[in-house]
């Protein structure tokens, strides 16, 4: 291997790591709310869509730093989702009917919603926020001036990156820690053993349905520096949450990044090495090998090893 | 009476050309047999053996590909697609059933969602064999008039509902009751789950597979986009379903009506044409919260709801 291609691999390798990250943080969200309610949120990229379109909207008006709209957005979403899990997901629960996916479609029909609206509000045109740090780097032989290969690692990639993980320590915490953390957990094992301990089932459910679109919202403002934003881009990353937690195993947290990772590391080399429109098919790949040699995901590989089988 | 419906239906729809009706009136009629075709076919698989889909996309756009590719690749007519698509389209579901039928519920759904955006992807990047984004297209139109092509679609409907019905009222349709009710008890009681999943799906993928395959030879153009849409077929399929009714014979029928109506009729609403898709969405939530079981399902309900009214 000739040292310009381990750049490139190295260089891929990087972008991988640092994709997965987001890709992680989207993919958390969907777990918890898939591990707590049973149900698959195919809206979860058009909540994803509508946190960028607040964050584009803060920098344009305000000139806010879409870092700082995190704050923003998060919370705005979060109470989107309780809202959405009350009134619309809870009467579809309680409704009687010969299907009982009609929760997902419910989620499909509000995707669709989303992402017409945002068409309808702010065209189909393609925006981003056109911050000064997006395009500056740190190149390694800034470091090692002798260094034989040139690398480079991206302002706004890090950034982004760097804020994802203590989002991530930060839920860890608060899942592992906190009273409310532990009922959102005792309710994913067993929503009616959690009920029968006194843990307001209800009230887990709409907050686990907030954090997780907290969540998501949260990834999107990150995304934004990055990336760029029109309305039909959510369809796109529900299928990377769902893929991401497959792959990391039905509701489990620590199985999401992982997942996240590898998933964005996939795609990197994918790109690289194979074309950029081949993306998506890399994802197919890995979600039907993991159906078919792994279907518990990596959870199950980790809990294995805690076995020690 | 209600026995012989579907054939005063029938004798009425194959008399209907000859009143003479305009251009335009019969394109709505083709559109509406051609979606109910498919959401028959999804029934089958979704309402009677609750495998909800959302990726019939996938099998329309293999259908309507076979057809294409044979006028392009091949020079022979497109018409060849419908008979052949039968075994592409059979085959192509026979490799999905393997690998998704092993999932359960909404995984299974998505499964499928994520088929139908994988071959939209491979159509656009397959240049060689699908053309990509340019599409196919068919330069000499078999038939200028719509009448022919409204008796083929009209055949296909009328094998599809005879189909299903038989289907329905033999073994196998019980076998698929039972799983859609209880898959682990269905299994404890001896129904192979996954053998009878995959009959569904096949048969079920054809009938979609076909009309695809007519699609291609009535619109005489193709492109992965339009095909392969997750919103355009996929979701549409469902709700002409969930606006019918799910596992009623009637249901994907009076949903078709219905939908290819309302479509055509936000469409032709100058302001409301860019939010048709969330004034269907919003019908989508409606009916999913006040009418699950769709307007056959719920029949007994609305006549009640509407009676009630005319009483007070």
């Amino acid at each position: 291997m000739t040292s310009a291609q381990l750049e490139v691999l190295l260089q891929t390798l990087i972008a991988g790591v640092l994709l997965g990250g987001l890709y992680a943080l989207i993919g958390i969200g969907m777990t918890l709310i898939m591990g707590v309610m049973k149900i698959i949120n195919l809206a979860h990229g058009e909540l994803m869509m509508v946190a960028m379109y607040i964050a584009y909207l803060l920098f344009s008006l305000f000139h806010l730093d879409p870092y700082l709209s995190v704050f923003i957005a998060a919370p705005l979403l979060f109470l989107l989702g309780m809202a959405i899990q009350k009134f619309l997901i809870n009467p579809v629960l309680k409704v009687e009917s010969i299907l009982p996916e009609n929760q997902v479609i419910l989620t499909v029909g509000l995707g669709m919603v989303l992402a017409n609206l945002a068409t309808i509000l702010f065209t189909s045109d393609y925006l981003s926020t056109p911050v000064e740090y997006a395009t500056k780097a740190w190149y390694l032989s800034d470091f090692w001036r002798s260094s034989p290969i040139e690398l480079s690692l991206s302002y706004a990639w890090s950034v982004s990156f760097l804020i994802a993980v203590v989002i991530t320590l930060c839920l860890g915490f608060f899942l592992a820690k906190t009273d409310l953390g532990k009922s959102i957990r005792a309710t994913a094992q067993d929503s009616e053993a959690a009920l029968l301990m006194g843990v307001n089932v209800d009230r887990v459910r709409a907050i686990t349905f907030g954090l997780g679109s907290g969540l998501v919202g949260a990834a999107g403002c990150l995304f934004i520096p990055i990336y760029y934003l029109y309305p039909d881009l959510g369809g796109q990353f529900t299928l990377i949450a769902f893929v991401i937690t497959i792959l990391g195993g039905l509701g489990s947290t620590v199985g999401a990044i992982i997942g996240g990772i590898v998933l964005g590391v996939f795609e990197s080399l994918t790109a690289t090495y194979i074309g950029m429109g081949w993306a998506p098919v890399g994802r197919f790949i890995i979600f039907v090998a993991v159906l078919i040699f792994l279907p518990g995901g990596i959870a199950s590989l980790l809990q294995r090893k805690r076995f020690g089988r | 009476m209600k026995r012989y419906l579907p054939f005063v239906i029938l004798t009425f729809l194959v008399l209907l050309p000859l009143a003479g009706l305009s251009t335009y009136a019969m394109h709505i009629l083709i559109l509406v047999i051609m979606w109910s075709v498919i959401g028959m076919a999804w029934n089958l698989l979704g309402g009677y053996c609750g495998q909800v889909s959302f990726g019939h996309a996938a099998f329309f756009g293999v259908g309507a590909y076979t057809s294409g590719i044979l006028y392009q690749k091949l020079g022979i007519s497109a018409w060849w697609g419908i008979p052949l698509s039968i075994i592409v389209v059979a085959a192509f579901a026979l490799v999905i059933g393997f690998i998704c039928l092993r999932l359960r519920g909404p995984f299974f759904a998505l499964a499928t969602l994520a088929v139908g955006v994988i071959l939209r992807v491979s159509a656009e990047n397959l240049t060689g064999l699908t053309q990509g984004d340019l599409g196919i297209m068919i330069r000499t139109r078999t038939w200028v008039g719509k009448t022919w092509y409204f008796y083929i679609i009209l055949a296909l409907a009328a094998v599809t509902f005879f189909l299903v019905r038989k289907t329905i009222d033999s073994k196998l349709g019980y076998y698929f009751v039972a799983i859609r009710e209880d898959q682990d008890a269905a299994e404890s009681l001896g129904i192979p789950a996954t053998l009878y999943k995959t009959i569904a799906l096949c048969i079920s993928g054809v009938l979609t597979g076909m009309a695809g395959a007519f699609y291609m030879n009535y619109m005489g153009y193709i492109d992965p986009k339009v095909v392969f849409a997750l919103h355009d077929i996929s979701i549409v399929t469902i709700m002409v379903v969930m606006v019918g009714g799910a596992a009623t014979y009637w249901g994907p029928i009076i949903g078709s009506v219905i939908m290819v109506l309302l479509a055509e009729l936000i469409r032709s609403i100058p302001v409301l044409g860019v939010a048709y898709q969330t004034l269907f969405g919003i019908l989508l939530i409606v009916i999913i919260i006040f009418l699950p079981n769709g307007i056959a399902g719920d029949w007994p309900k609305l006549k009640r709801l509407f009676g009630l009214r005319g009483a007070s």
